[in-house]
């Protein structure tokens, strides 16, 4: 086969065509990795790839070393310098995709114009190592399109199209291949375990922090990026009980409250009156903390209950979690407060004098009526001119003296904390604690969505016969946060973007991000196992699973193959007829010779059948009639032949 | 590395006759069909299936399912471009062949004829070390002209040729190869110097009239004859019209060249030597014959002459 011969292809530039496909793939992948690269690499790989399309418009050829070379310096210098380390995901990723612009300087052949093209698919998977969304993953499979479509430019001799007809014959590829990709999806047997070390830890930008000081929250309460998802066995609980605690928070050191784990210590004690059943789906949050409704009963599987019935998982939450729990709506948490009443009432030695006194003056104002001191707390910042706000002031030294008599001004992490130590000043058990409240319930979906800016905090006092009860100070500041959420209560702080109807699109249409969570990014080795149970399979290995993708694939292939193997034969009528008059004679062992004309034929076998002489003499005036005397026999004349060979039997004859 | 690669490949045709069973020489039209289209991955084909393997291996293990179906897609588009490859080939039909003029040495111009029912692109014809590319629009056939090289004068049958194309995406090349039964005839290659034909028959016999702007006769009047050259003043005496009849020019020398003059050479050497006579013959614009053993070719010029001549030297044994 001639194939191995080599044949040495010269440097030929490739058109311009091709070019511009290729700047437009790059662009698309420049476009759908910005969001996780740091906005001044993406500026510069955009502004170097503009640049260089518009020279290469002027006049054609590669760019020389002595600029290529120093770009490429930059270009590793600026990497390690953002992450540290060229190595890992968001290195790695940052490095791959200004190489694949930097590429683009020394594009001039066809083989480098192809291996851009494969180098631009592979970057454009990059973006979904971050954000595995519905829509995003759309946009980065459009952007197979001038990928594929730069690929097809290269071929020659093609009819000229426009760009925007350039991209359409892509699509209709990537459709047709769409059923076998599914497939593919479906039964590509998944890793248990993976092959190499597990990702690295995205910066803990999201979530919830084991530390809590005022103002820290800001970032988490403008991400309004879904959190997790609920679905509740049984009605919802009402919004005001729709609080999702993570962390319990003991010490507070004047600047920050701060959950201490300790592992081994039993649970504490809890009465349940009534408990609710439901399931969350909980999206990375690259820690270890699980939030769970109220009080939780049990600890999920690989996930163990601490000390104050704070649920911490065995390994942090780098892919999406799901777990089923039961949890206690109505109780009584730790009856008895014994050895630890201490720790409830720490507080820092030498901060927020003014608070403390204050706490103490209720102290001897109410006696021992503990819940009095309560009431008297929430009346303060309930009457007391206190503003809810998400840009507070910032706050000094004594942080809660600033806050309660100077700025009055915070949101829930202020209320909480300043609640918390007024109450710890007054001699009440008390302590701060952070997890979610509220969240939005999706009617389409029965489900209910809590999002990153859901993230609240909020303060728990322990009373004598009631144990723990959770207060909330900053639902007697602005009791919008708690009945209607987060949203409602930044009022227009949060800018045009969330305002009422584009929010509560969003919600609804979040219906739709969970079933893509649910099918798509949550099926996991796990589920893929579980995958034939409807057909009696329970466990699906992946000798099976092999075996199903061969036999899918062939099917797919086979499919394919009719469509490729498919001819349109031509409309005609009179050679159909001619070959059905073939085949009746050729029944009787009268089979046409290679190269025997049609009037040859006939009187041969004519002669052959002598009873049927009459019969195939007509026939033949007719066909050669009908096949030579005119261009274009009549539609009629044609008909009756076909009508004449249908009705023409061939009949046996009596030896 | 070039020599055991070609000796590896006849070795393996004649192990495998599939392999050349539509290699041999065919009559035309020969329409290309699924049991003589051959695929493979080209080598950016192979580049391509790592680099879905490494996105594989990534997506996994990850366990990012979003990335794992985009490496599906990406895969499947693949897997559908190589049908796509084979559909471009099949159901193309070469019609005929048609061959140029060359003397031994160049390069023949051959022009082939393709025609499809259904739009095509990007195919390529592979002949000799010369490669055309084409579409065709599902309508009208197509001409593709080639370049044949030649060596020596004679019959030269048209040599294997690979139709090709690696259409949509460059990642599979489908190629079958045409082999049509047909032979080009090439013309000898003229010597390079040597003497004028010395056998000039008398001149004076065809200079009987010159420039051809003498009067001969007035005859009849023909649909096609010019308007000038009909006899007003003569037609108006008769009841049809006349036109003025002048004689040919015939200022031209007419040469006889012959065969059987060139003495003591050798076949070859006497057939160069008569290209070249008909070359200079054809240039003067001079009327000339020919005369070859058992081909008799008689006076005449012009290019059709001169190229039945060229075909009766080059033709002969």
């Amino acid at each position: 086969m001639s194939l191995a011969r080599t044949r040495k292809t010269p440097l030929v530039a490739v058109g311009q065509r091709s070019f511009d496909l290729l700047s437009l793939s790059v662009a698309f992948v420049l476009a759908v990795n910005a969001a996780h690269l740091p906005w001044w690499l993406s500026l510069a790989l955009a502004f170097t790839l503009g640049w260089r399309w518009w020279q290469r418009r002027q006049r054609s050829g590669r760019v020389p070393a002595w600029i290529k070379l120093p770009l490429l310096a930059l270009l590793t210098l600026a990497v390690v310098v953002q992450y540290g380390n060229l190595f890992g995901r968001a290195p790695g990723t940052a490095l791959a995709i200004g190489l694949l612009t930097l590429k683009l300087l020394e594009t001039e052949t066809r083989r480098d114009v192809r291996v851009g093209a494969g180098f631009a698919c592979f970057t454009l998977m990059t973006a979904l190592l971050f954000d595995q969304g519905l829509v995003s993953t759309v946009v980065v499979a459009l952007g197979l399109l001038p990928t594929l479509a730069t690929l097809r430019a290269l071929e020659p001799a093609q009819p000229s199209t426009g760009m925007r007809r350039a991209l359409l014959p892509e699509l209709t590829l990537l459709a047709a291949a769409l059923p076998l990709a599914l497939l593919a999806f479906l039964l590509v047997p998944r890793l248990s375990a993976p092959l190499w070390g597990a990702p690295a830890r995205d910066q803990a930008r999201t979530g919830l922090s084991d530390r809590m000081s005022p103002g820290a929250f800001t970032e988490l309460l403008i991400d309004d990026s879904p959190a997790m998802r609920i679905t509740f066995d049984g009605s919802p609980p009402p919004p005001d009980q729709r609080y999702f605690r993570a962390f319990v928070m003991a010490r507070y050191d004047g600047v920050s409250w701060s959950y201490r784990d300790a592992p081994g210590a039993p649970p504490v004690a809890l009465d349940v009156t009534h408990a609710v059943d439901y399931q969350i789906r909980l999206l990375p949050t690259h820690r270890r903390v699980l939030p769970t409704l109220d009080v939780p009963m049990a600890a999920p599987p690989d996930a163990a209950m601490r000390r104050d019935r704070v649920v911490i998982a065995a390994r942090p939450v780098d892919g999406a979690l799901t777990y089923a729990l039961r949890s206690a709506t109505e109780y009584r948490l730790e009856p008895r407060l014994d050895a630890d009443r201490r720790r409830w009432l720490q507080l820092p030695t030498g901060f927020n004098p003014r608070t403390l006194a204050l706490g103490q003056a209720w102290r001897q104002h109410y006696g021992n009526d503990d819940a009095a001191i309560v009431r008297a707390g929430l009346a303060l910042f309930h009457d007391g001119g206190f503003r809810y706000t998400l840009a507070p002031a910032p706050l000094g030294r004594d942080a809660m003296d600033d806050f309660l008599f100077d700025t009055r001004e915070g949101f829930c992490e202020h209320y909480s904390s300043a609640f918390t130590v007024l109450m710890r000043a007054a001699g009440i058990p008390a302590r701060v604690v952070t997890g979610y409240q509220g969240g939005y319930w999706n009617k389409l979906g029965n489900y209910l969505l809590v999002r990153n800016s859901d993230a609240h905090a909020w303060s728990e006092v322990w009373l004598a016969g009631r144990g723990w009860v959770r207060v909330d100070p900053t639902a007697a500041v602005r009791p919008e946060r708690v009945s209607l959420g987060a949203a409602a209560a930044a009022g227009d702080q949060l800018g045009w973007y969330r305002s009422d109807w584009l929010q509560g699109f969003r919600n609804r249409w979040d219906v739709v991000n969970r079933w893509w969570d649910q099918g798509v990014v949550a099926f996991d080795a796990l589920r893929q196992r579980a995958l034939l149970t409807p057909f009696g399979i329970r466990d699906t290995d992946t000798t099976t699973l092999g075996l199903l993708l061969a036999i899918g694939s062939t099917l797919f292939i086979a499919l394919g193959l009719a469509w490729a193997l498919r001819r349109r034969q031509p409309r005609e009528p009179l050679r159909n007829a001619w070959r059905e008059l073939e085949h009746k004679l050729a029944r009787r062992h009268i089979v046409r010779r290679v190269g025997e004309g049609p009037q040859h034929y006939l009187s041969r076998a004519a002669r052959a059948l002598p009873t049927q002489r009459e019969e195939l003499v007509e026939l033949m005036k007719q066909y050669l009639d009908l096949r030579y005397a005119h261009d274009e026999p009549t539609p009629e004349s044609v008909h009756a032949f076909r009508r004449a060979v249908r009705d023409f039997r061939v009949v046996n004859v009596v030896k | 590395m070039h020599d055991l690669l070609q000796r590896l490949q006849r070795r393996a045709e004649q192990r495998l006759p599939a392999l050349t069973r539509y290699r041999r020489p065919e009559s035309l039209p020969i329409e290309l069909h699924r049991r003589r289209i051959y695929i493979l991955p080209t080598g950016f084909g192979l580049g391509f299936s790592v680099l879905l393997l490494v996105m594989l291996v990534g997506a996994l293990n990850y366990s990012n399912n979003a990335a794992l179906l985009l490496t599906c897609l990406l895969g499947a588009a693949s897997a559908a471009s190589m049908l796509v490859a084979f559909r471009s080939l099949d159901g193309l039909r070469l019609d005929h062949v048609r061959a140029g003029h060359a003397i031994a040495g160049e390069a023949m111009e051959l022009v082939l004829a393709f025609h499809s029912r259904r739009p095509r692109s990007a195919i390529r014809l592979d002949l000799a070390d010369g490669t055309a590319a084409f579409a065709l629009d599902g309508r009208e056939a197509i001409e593709v002209k080639l370049h044949l090289p030649t060596h020596r004068r004679g019959w030269q049958p048209l040599p294997r040729l690979r139709l090709w194309s690696t259409w949509p995406l460059g990642l599979f090349r489908a190629w079958s190869w045409l082999h049509p039964d047909q032979a080009v005839l090439v013309w000898p290659r003229p010597e390079a110097a040597g003497p004028a034909p010395q056998a000039m028959v008398d001149d004076a016999r065809h200079m009987r009239l010159h420039r051809g702007e003498e009067l001969a006769a007035l005859r009849d009047y023909r649909a096609g004859d010019p308007q000038r050259h009909i006899a007003w003043k003569a037609s108006a005496r008769h009841d049809d019209l006349l036109v003025k009849d002048f004689e040919q020019p015939r200022s031209q020398p007419q040469w006889r060249l012959d065969w059987r003059r060139l003495h003591g050479m050798d076949d070859e050497a006497r057939i160069a030597r008569l290209a070249r006579w008909l070359n200079e013959a054809q240039s003067q614009r001079c009327s000339y014959s020919l005369w070859l053993p058992g081909n008799d070719i008689g006076s005449g010029s012009g290019p059709l002459h001169y190229a039945r001549c060229m075909d009766a030297l080059a033709g002969l044994p």
